[in-house]
């Protein structure tokens, strides 16, 4: 730095001494001194040039020149505060959504999970495709105790292995009775997992002996929430389901069960010596060894099926090798993509949308930055005859675009942090690892990178057309506005197209999810009225009451106080309201009436159970035949419902199926078909209705003598005007109460939100591209406007002779609207082709309506003419104004 | 300066300049004003040095320290500064000069093929 200083100081001096030098030895030669100055300054060339590549020898002259371009940019920028305003509004705008959608894909999608070496765990996922009836059962087959067994002891491919399942449990003995949720796993679950516990140990071999001593584990939350975090908890006991076990450990604070949140964590303590190979009701999970694929993993897995036939039965005189025929194959899938589920679609699609709105803010700011470098023609042109380079210029202009990316992307952070906000507090419920979305780094990184991209490619455009070494034409040119030439005009026409195109892309997605949305609005759901449908959910465990009529017995107790309460027009219990999400069981049905062929299993059909009254609750229509009644429930009749669909495909018509008979298993007596019921969207609006069976939720065991079975778990259904409002729960709870003080309530909820939550993702969607096409299409309205009102202002001058020369003012009208409804038809007709590439990605997301549906692409279309023709009106009105004598004066 | 004479004259090619200057230093510490002027006088007016664009390349010889300057007093005493070969520079130009050589005999050679003699 020294050496630099000392030898640059008197550069100027030493420059002069050597004109000086120089123009002397010309006089010396005969030179008049005037002459050998002139020859002398020649000879030695630009003497800024040599000076600027003196210093730049000693370099860092290009951060200097950078700070010199920053500082002229900002005071550029500081002398049109308009424009200036408009460019970091629109920039913060569009950088904000999208960093706002990049934080919440990359934390959704891009981010690992949160255990260790968490991309080595996976997801024991596998599929029967011969066993019908679980085809679309999101959670294909899952895993049975035996197959548990197997998988745990002959794999080669894993670590450690294991099966869980969710479900809630009973506290008592903590103040209130209070349902928590509970996660129940088998040894090698949380070994998988590999999160160490925050305080006290894992579940060891021993705690998972059936009839072994009890042990629980905490949340942190729960740990947190009832205990104060005291650490003394470990080895103290709760009652859990009426069970005594001893707390051996808390989970950490961040730690998540795969995607679950949960109160406590159970073992599953399988009885080793009595599993058979039914009872598939267990998700796997496992940690694959170092080194171990997926498809090394699927193949140990096929091979160890048919050790798990070979090993286990179902009973005496059952063929293990009836499971052939369901052709299980299993289809092991990362954890993560497991937790992901389908969501990945609809955040690609919507970080798609928010980009299309950052390209048209950029053809926006283009157009605005064409307008502005083209009045600063003359200052460019200027510069470059004093000999500044077109490098040199282009640096400014660019300099100029990204900081204005800068100014937008700063601002645009705060927008993404309120947008993230808004995201969390209307984002779908069921969005995973919605708790691990936060504004992080890697987003700040992202918004840093876009803003200096976004301001290289809106300044690029006027940069490269004005910066080239044609500027020095301008100096000439400009200043006069004789006929706005075409080709001045053709980038920011190129612009308005894009821009429509873009827009036509946006508002036909935006449009095709209302469609979906009206679409699944016709769909008759299987209940009515959801609002006013008050749902909530009880467990009667075997503690509290053992007889099984005496659950029953209780349930119907319930119910009775519950139509008591003012305001409940009637009340009912079933295994579980459509669209809850509970796990169901599915079992065959054979009919008295039909012939089986050995060795194979009819499809699998949904099993339900229905109280009383419960049609009228729900509103349930019923096709034809009758309800049970609680005579025929009490007294074990052999009776049943089934689904119209069920119905239809078995006896072709719904009244055909009234006196029928089915049964599950041969031991079972027939039961008769006395009604059938209207098919349900079990398992949301957008998936087929299932068959299902509506059994009595009191029978006989259909396995041959045994205990009655009763349905434990069920919601209760009451209909009322005054669902949901706290009064009204407060009389429920005390309904409920009178009858058991034990019995916790859980999942209370109206029919209403339950409905909200299985159609989150579309309606998530839906406001997704909403506001993004509502923003392409004001962007877009913008830019057509910007660019025709700038047109009829270059034109002023060409419309006023033609208004001197007779030219009705309509006609200028409509020149003026030809020029736009040009520029919008061909962006409305790029536009037509680029949506129905586009749109065909979102067919995953869209119900009831094609891709490429005719009605919302004409009414698309039809809007952004209209709208685009519109905002041509203003300035074409205008032009109507211009007077001749004033335009003719005007240059 | 006519169309003709600049026909005549040759422009320098990138980086011969520095070489040049390493030449003229080897007699002796000089000014801007002097290399210039030596630089065309040996070559008979042949090379033409724009002669803004020594200054640069000076500053990229001290940089590299091939070259180091000083104040002085000039011929017709004025204070000017003197630039002053290095050793690490007399090296550099005799690595340099071989470099040259090699190269313009091997264009020589292209070139004339006959006048290059057995090769």
């Amino acid at each position: 730095m020294k050496r630099r200083d000392r030898v640059l100081q008197d550069l100027d001096q030493e420059i002069r001494e050597h004109i000086e030098m120089a123009t002397q030895d010309n006089i010396d030669r005969g030179m008049s001194p005037e002459d050998a100055r002139y020859a002398a300054v020649r000879k030695f060339g630009n003497v800024t040039l040599a000076k600027e590549d003196s210093r730049e020898v000693w370099s860092v002259v290009w951060l200097e020149r950078l700070l010199q371009d920053i500082r002229f940019a900002l005071r550029m920028l500081s002398k049109s505060p308009g424009f200036t305003a408009v460019a970091v509004l629109t920039l913060a705008i569009g950088i904000g959504g999208n960093a706002a959608v990049f934080s919440v894909v990359d934390s959704v999608l891009l981010k690992p999970l949160n255990y260790p070496r968490s991309e080595e765990l996976v997801s024991l996922h596998q599929i029967a495709p011969g066993a019908a009836g679980l085809a679309d059962f999101e959670n294909g087959l899952l895993l049975s105790p035996s197959m548990y067994f197997t998988y745990a002891e002959q794999n080669r491919t894993f670590q450690s292995v294991g099966v869980w399942n969710a479900g809630t449990a009973n506290v008592t003995g903590l103040g209130e009775p209070e349902q928590v949720r509970a996660v129940y796993v088998s040894d090698g679950v949380l070994q998988a997992l590999g999160t160490p516990p925050g305080v006290g140990r894992w579940f060891s071999a021993a705690d998972q002996i059936p009839r072994g001593p009890e042990r629980v584990m905490l949340s942190h939350g729960y740990w947190q929430r009832r205990f104060g975090g005291d650490p003394t908890v470990i080895g103290r006991n709760i009652m859990i389901d009426s069970q005594s076990r001893e707390i051996v450990g808390v989970m950490p604070k961040n730690f998540r069960f795969v995607d679950s949140d949960f109160d406590v964590i159970a073992p599953l303590a399988f009885d080793r010596g009595h599993v058979i190979l039914a009872g598939f009701g267990f998700h796997g999970i496992a940690r694959l060894k170092q080194g171990a694929t997926i498809p090394q993993a699927n193949a140990d897995i096929a091979r160890m099926v048919s050790i798990w036939m070979d090993s286990w039965t179902n009973g005496p005189n059952s063929n293990p090798h009836i499971y052939e025929t369901w052709k299980i194959t299993p289809l092991i899938r990362p954890l993560k993509q497991e937790i992901i589920g389908n969501v990945n679609e609809v955040l690609w699609v919507v970080m798609g949308t928010i980009g299309l709105v950052m390209l048209i803010a950029c053809a926006n700011l283009a157009n605005l930055l064409l307008v502005r470098v083209e009045s600063r023609q003359q200052e460019l042109a200027v510069r470059a005859a004093l000999g500044a380079g077109w490098g040199r210029i282009l640096r400014t202009l660019l300099t100029e675009s990204v900081m204005l990316g800068l100014l937008g992307g700063s601002l645009g952070v705060g927008l993404a942090y309120a947008g993230v906000q808004f995201l969390l507090s209307t984002g779908p419920a069921n969005l995973p690892r919605l708790s691990e979305i936060t504004l992080d780094t890697r987003t700040l990184g992202f918004t840093l990178l876009l803003s200096v991209l976004s301001g290289l490619l809106f300044g690029l455009i006027p940069a490269l057309k004005y910066a080239g070494p044609r500027a020095s034409l301008a100096l000439r040119g400009a200043g006069r506005t004789i006929g706005a030439s075409r080709e001045r005009h053709r980038a920011r026409n190129l612009l308005v197209i894009g821009q429509v195109a873009m827009a036509f892309v946006l508002i036909v997605s935006a449009g095709l999810m209302i469609r979906t949305f009206q679409a699944l609005r016709t769909v008759e759901p299987g209940f009515t009225d959801g609002e006013h449908l008050q749902l909530m959910r009880i467990t009667i465990p075997d503690s509290l009451v053992g007889e099984p009529e005496q659950v029953t017995r209780t349930q119907n107790a319930i119910l009775d106080k519950l139509a008591a309460i003012p305001g409940v027009r009637s009340a009912a219990f079933t295994s579980e309201m459509p669209m809850e999400g509970f796990d169901s069981g599915w079992d065959q049905i054979y009919a008295e009436d039909k012939v089986y062929e050995d060795n194979t299993i009819p499809p699998l059909r949904l099993y339900k159970y229905l109280s009383p009254g419960f049609l009228q609750a729900a509103g349930t229509r019923l096709v034809t035949g009758r309800e049970m009644t609680w005579s025929e429930i009490y007294g074990l009749q052999p009776v049943v419902m089934v689904s119209e669909n069920l119905a239809r495909e078995m006896w072709g018509t719904p009244s055909a199926a009234l006196g029928k008979h089915l049964r599950e298993i041969p031991t079972q007596p027939w039961q008769e078909v006395i009604g059938v019921i209207q098919d349900v969207r079990e398992k949301g609006v957008q998936e087929k209705a299932p068959e299902i069976v509506y059994w009595s939720p009191l029978m006989k065991n259909p396995f041959g003598p045994g205990p009655i079975q009763v349905a434990r778990t069920v919601t209760f259904a009451i209909r009322s005007e005054r669902a949901g409002t706290e009064g009204f729960l407060n009389e429920v709870r005390a309904a409920v109460w009178s009858v058991n003080p034990n019995l916790p309530l859980a999942s209370v909820r109206t029919m209403a939100n339950v409905y909200g939550k299985s159609v989150a993702r579309t309606s998530f969607t839906l406001v997704m591209l909403g506001i993004a096409a509502s923003m392409a299409l004001a962007l877009g309205v913008i830019g057509i406007y910007g660019v025709i009102s700038y047109t009829v202002s270059q034109q002023v001058r060409e419309i006023g002779i033609r208004l001197a020369l007779g030219a009705q003012s309509g006609d200028v009208l409509s020149m003026v609207l030809k020029e736009g409804a040009k520029l919008a038809l061909l962006g409305v007709f790029i536009g037509v082709f680029a949506a129905f590439g586009l749109a065909r990605l979102m067919t995953s997301l869209l119900f009831g309506v094609t891709a490429h549906d005719p009605l919302t692409f004409a009414c698309v279309a039809t809007l952004l003419v209209s709208v685009t023709l519109l905002a041509c009106y203003v300035p074409a009105r205008r032009s109507m104004k211009i007077d001749p004598m004033v335009a003719l004066r005007y240059e | 300066m006519s169309t003709k004479e600049q026909q005549r004259r040759i422009e320098l090619l990138q980086g011969t300049l520095d070489l040049l200057i390493l030449r003229t230093l080897v007699l002796g510490p000089a000014h801007g004003h002097a290399i210039a002027k030596a630089i065309e006088f040996k070559s008979d007016d042949v090379l033409l040095v724009e002669q803004g664009s020594l200054y640069p390349a000076l500053h990229r010889l001290i940089k590299r320290k091939w070259i180091s300057a000083e104040g002085g007093v000039s011929e017709n005493n004025r204070k000017a500064k003197f630039y002053r070969l290095t050793a690490l520079g007399r090296k550099q130009l005799v690595l340099e000069t071989s470099k040259w050589d090699k190269l313009a005999r091997a264009i020589g050679r292209i070139l004339r093929p006959t006048e290059g003699g057995p090769s």
